[in-house]
């Protein structure tokens, strides 16, 4: 039981998607403009990074590691992963339209994002078993949301600072969002990885 | 052998997926609002984004709701915004000319033939752009006038118009990262 939590706490800051491992950045940056959208964007996440981590971990445990088709990872874990999250979007769409309209636009940005397919790849490489696999997933995606937010509401108070002309939009926003990996670089003492 | 069934399970995979989507697409298939659809439908499909939303169906939706006038779709015309109008029971109105209007840069030009040499509009000018004696013809230095239309106002013959300034190689200039 330590031993989830601990791989929980770690996904979420030690090893955090966004900012340690710099995956998922285009979502980053652009969904984060207000902190609204960018929680729905992270339930959204957290929505596609689970499914695509279990199904992959069962796509590769009882398909390919079997056959010894192990080189496929990549392009089969695609496949399954846009397969399962479209068939989701689509029940979802004709079963909870509430739940469609504050996921629904952000479902198909997701899903082919590198952070989608990294979590499946990095299941894969650190040998995780189903248990680990889906708090992998959920872990990233609760850390992705979390930085999501964040930057979000610092961007909408930095929108409104003095900010010189050269730095105004993208460029400064790139620069928080650097001294804010720079601030997560000190969680890494906090749980051993 | 190992390359048949590595193409055979990934075959097999989309095989089962496609048909799967297949079959839920038809099973769990959502009727949208069929109101949307015949506004969208006379809408010109351009997304040229005029309108002041993202394309023709954020627009097509948000007239459908009541939040955006029928007037607002400069490639549409006039015939687009009287069809929009009979399908929707709504009053026709003339188009909206603040959606077609696209900011360009323009310049005080005064008509040196008609300019009658009175120097009103040299006092009025607030960056001293006009150059002029009383009696004498006037003229507007280009580096300095700022385009802020005062003089128009000031002309007792109606001399002075605005000009669009022509973009060429040399004066386009990147817009200011604010702008965007």
């Amino acid at each position: 039981m330590t031993e989830y939590l601990l791989l929980f706490i770690s996904t979420i800051f030690v090893n955090n998607f966004v900012l340690v491992k710099f995956l998922g950045l285009c979502p980053f940056m652009s969904i984060s403009t207000k902190p609204e959208t960018a929680l729905s964007m992270g339930l959204a996440t957290t929505f596609v990074l689970t499914l695509s981590s279990v199904s992959s971990y069962l796509v590769n445990e009882y398909l390919l590691v079997p056959l010894g088709l192990e080189f496929l990872h990549t392009i089969a874990f695609i496949l399954v992963i846009v397969a399962v999250v479209q068939l989701t979007t689509i029940i979802v769409h004709k079963n909870s339209p509430l739940l469609y309209q504050v996921l629904g636009i952000f479902l198909p940005l997701i899903t082919t994002n590198c952070a989608v397919l990294g979590v499946a790849l990095l299941n894969v490489q650190e040998k995780h078993g189903f248990i680990e696999s889906a708090i992998y997933g959920f872990g990233a995606a609760i850390g992705f949301s979390l930085v999501l937010v964040l930057f979000a509401a610092m961007r909408e108070r930095i929108i409104v600072a003095d900010v010189p002309i050269a730095f105004k939009g993208a460029p400064i926003a790139l620069i928080t969002a650097g001294i804010m990996s720079i601030a997560f670089m000190g969680f890494s003492g906090l749980v051993k990885s | 052998m190992i390359e048949i069934t590595a193409v055979s399970v990934l075959g097999g995979f989309a095989l089962i997926f496609g048909l799967l989507l297949g079959y839920t697409g038809v099973r769990f298939e959502v009727e949208a609002e069929p109101i949307i659809d015949k506004i969208d439908a006379i809408l010109p499909q351009i997304q040229c984004g005029k309108c002041g939303y993202p394309g023709c169906r954020p627009y097509a939706e948000a007239i459908s709701i009541g939040v955006a006038e029928i007037n607002q779709c400069p490639p549409g015309g006039r015939n687009g915004m009287l069809a929009l109008a009979e399908l929707l029971k709504r009053d026709p109105k003339p188009l909206n000319t603040e959606c077609s209007k696209e900011p360009t840069e323009t310049l005080a030009v005064i008509d040196e033939t008609s300019c009658i040499g009175c120097t009103l509009c040299i006092k009025i000018c607030p960056v001293d752009a006009i150059l002029g004696a009383p009696k004498c013809m006037h003229t507007v230095i280009t580096q300095e006038c700022t385009a802020c239309e005062l003089c128009i106002a000031s002309c007792p013959v109606d001399c002075v118009n605005m000009m669009p300034i022509p973009q060429t190689v040399n004066t386009w200039k990147w817009p200011y990262p604010s702008e965007k």
